[in-house]
């Protein structure tokens, strides 16, 4: 097919501007984490940072609370990330498999789950969590993200299990091997990508979310990063652009290294929810 | 959530149960439960227990047993304006969001399904918005719309459009403003979704349309269109009740104000709450959110679906 010149051109230009929309505040961010804090106050920013300068990182980084933030993110992010695959493969496996009424409840609850209104389930959760005395504890939280990530977990993990054949499973299963040992040793090993994949994804949700370990964390110690970064913007609007960038800037970097790995498995697990469809 | 990050979230709805039949087994029930009962504690439990909460006078830190006071929430809210101007608002936010969202990713999608060369950098960026953690996004605009520091003000000044403007104080300019956020930050997701759907829609059909002499947009009508429906239908829906329930973008960049210009129902709830400790009240509003967006979503589906049948 031919596309005549200057539609291309147009494309181009339409794809340019689709570039520069999408990049420029993340560019702005960068430029601002260089800049020393004389250069912020100025009247006439510039793209560059005339004397580009580390301060802003050297000083985020000797915030105590935000070294502090960033370990109690890492922790419940891969708390929630590891205890979400463990207990969301075998039901994943038994959806994909099973036919049960259990099976269709799991997949209506996955659906009805993305609607979910959150209002509604912070206020019980918390008065839960009170109850179990989890609250302000990283473990309530984590066991929060757990169930917050179910559902795309599970989304996900189903299409892996369909995607291993069940024969696999019966000629296993004929020669002789009991269940736990071919699920052990014929399927998991067949799922491991997808698996890691999903846990990938558990974690970055629970690197990046901010609402509910703003309600259920309330010491400053115990408080995730999303959540000691909103402290640096105080009632006055940002008093430290330069250390707040940087410090944003950094909190980014592992959720874009791990987005950058399991790109391709998200999009390709996203089509192949929308092809069954 | 939100990817955050939402992050997040998938776009469409699970794949058809397409499992073989097989006599139920005990070992399922051993394999499930590890799963099933965190989803029943923290999930459905909490669901239904917000449900209920919306007929009590429940508060935080009272001593005083909470009662069942049935519709008197409802009553309440039915004449609290100020919860009502924050719906309008929501309902904006959600509308200025959304269509814009869709219309955009849209285009790029299409843009990323033709054999242009700038693909694979394109794509990268689009993922940006998509893993950045929501307070991020909120901080990396605030940058932008600084009126000192700011390059936006900076970029009108060069350009000799004024002085700028202070955009998230204005009355005026905040919604919009964090309108313009929403989008930039919704619409990976949606591009993704529609990307995967576009390169489902059958090449050949394409290519006889264009030999009929159809040119672009009737072969986009035709053909393109008519294949993504169902795509863009699914993924508009959920992005409308994702940006109603948004939280922390709108948090982060103004936390509701100036004056309320931009105090999401989701941010009203959280304060009448949590800062206020109307547990019972604050649950009421939660219900109502949930009731009215489903009824505008189903009006809405149920109207494209007739649409559909009368085709």
């Amino acid at each position: 097919m031919k596309t005549r010149k200057g539609a291309r051109a147009g494309q181009y230009l339409a794809l340019l501007a689709y570039l520069v929309f999408l990049a420029f505040p993340f560019l702005w961010l960068i430029s601002t984490a260089f800049k020393p804090a004389r250069e912020l106050a100025s009247l006439h920013p510039t793209w560059i940072p005339r004397s580009p300068t580390l301060a802003n990182f050297r000083q985020a980084f000797g915030e105590q609370p935000l070294l502090h933030a960033a370990l109690n993110s890492l922790l419940a992010a891969l708390g929630a990330a590891v205890v979400a695959v463990l207990i969301a493969t075998p039901m994943a496996y038994v959806m994909a498999r099973h036919r049960t009424p259990l099976a269709k409840a799991a997949t209506g609850w996955v659906v009805v789950s993305q609607a979910f209104p959150f209002v509604l389930v912070i206020i019980p959760l918390f008065l839960v969590l009170k109850n179990l005395r989890l609250i302000d504890s990283l473990l309530g939280l984590i066991m929060v993200y757990v169930v917050w990530a179910l559902p795309f977990a599970l989304w996900m993990l189903v299409g892996y299990v369909r995607a291993v054949p069940a024969e696999l499973e019966e000629a296993a299963a004929v020669d002789g091997a009991g269940r736990t040992r071919t699920l052990l040793s014929v399927t998991a090993p067949l799922l491991a990508p997808g698996i890691v994949a999903t846990a990938l994804f558990a974690f970055i949700s629970a690197w990046n979310e901010f609402f509910f370990a703003l309600v259920l964390l309330k010491t400053p110690e115990k408080q995730t990063l999303p959540v000691v970064l909103t402290h640096f913007i105080g009632a006055e609007g940002v008093a430290d652009l330069g250390p707040l960038a940087a410090a944003a800037t950094l909190a980014t970097l592992p959720s874009l290294v791990v987005f950058a790995i399991i790109q391709k498995r998200i999009t390709g697990g996203m089509l192949a929810g929308a092809v069954k469809s | 959530m939100t990817l955050a990050s939402a992050t997040r979230r998938p776009a469409t709805r699970m794949p058809d149960t397409g499992g073989r039949r097989r006599p139920v087994d005990h070992g399922a029930w051993f394999l499930v439960l590890p799963a099933l009962i965190p989803i029943l504690v923290l999930s459905v439990g909490p669901l239904l227990y917000g449900i209920a909460l919306a007929f009590t006078d429940a508060q935080s830190g009272r001593t005083a047993p909470t009662q069942w006071i049935g519709a008197l929430n409802f009553q309440d809210l039915l004449h609290d304006t100020l919860f009502w101007d924050s719906f309008r608002i929501g309902l904006l936010w959600a509308v200025g969001v959304t269509v814009p969202q869709f219309l955009l990713a849209l285009g790029l999608a299409l843009l990323l399904d033709q054999d242009l060369r700038l693909r694979p950098l394109a794509r990268a960026l689009a993922i940006i918005p998509w893993a950045m953690p929501e307070v991020v996004v909120g901080i990396m605009w605030r940058l932008v719309y600084n009126p000192d520091a700011g390059i936006l003000n900076e970029t009108l000044r060069d350009l000799g459009l004024g002085e700028g403007h202070d955009w998230l104080s204005g009355l005026g300019t905040a919604l919009p403003a964090v309108i313009v956020v929403g989008v930039w930050a919704g619409m990976p997701q949606t591009t993704v979704a529609l990307l995967a759907g576009l390169q489902n829609t059958p090449r050949e059909l394409h290519e006889a349309a264009a030999m009929d002499g159809a040119g672009a947009w009737r072969r986009f009508l035709t053909v393109t269109w008519p294949a993504l429906r169902p795509i863009a239908l699914a993924i508009t829906a959920l992005n409308f009740i994702w940006n109603f329930n948004s939280f922390a973008l709108v948090y982060v960049l103004t936390n509701g104000g100036p004056g309320g210009r931009t105090r999401l129902p989701m941010l009203f709830a959280y304060e009448e709450a949590f800062r206020y400790g109307q547990f019972g009240y604050a649950a009421a509003m939660g219900c109502v959110m949930v009731a009215v967006i489903s009824v505008l979503l189903a009006i809405r589906l149920a109207g494209r679906l007739k649409g559909d049948e009368d085709a």
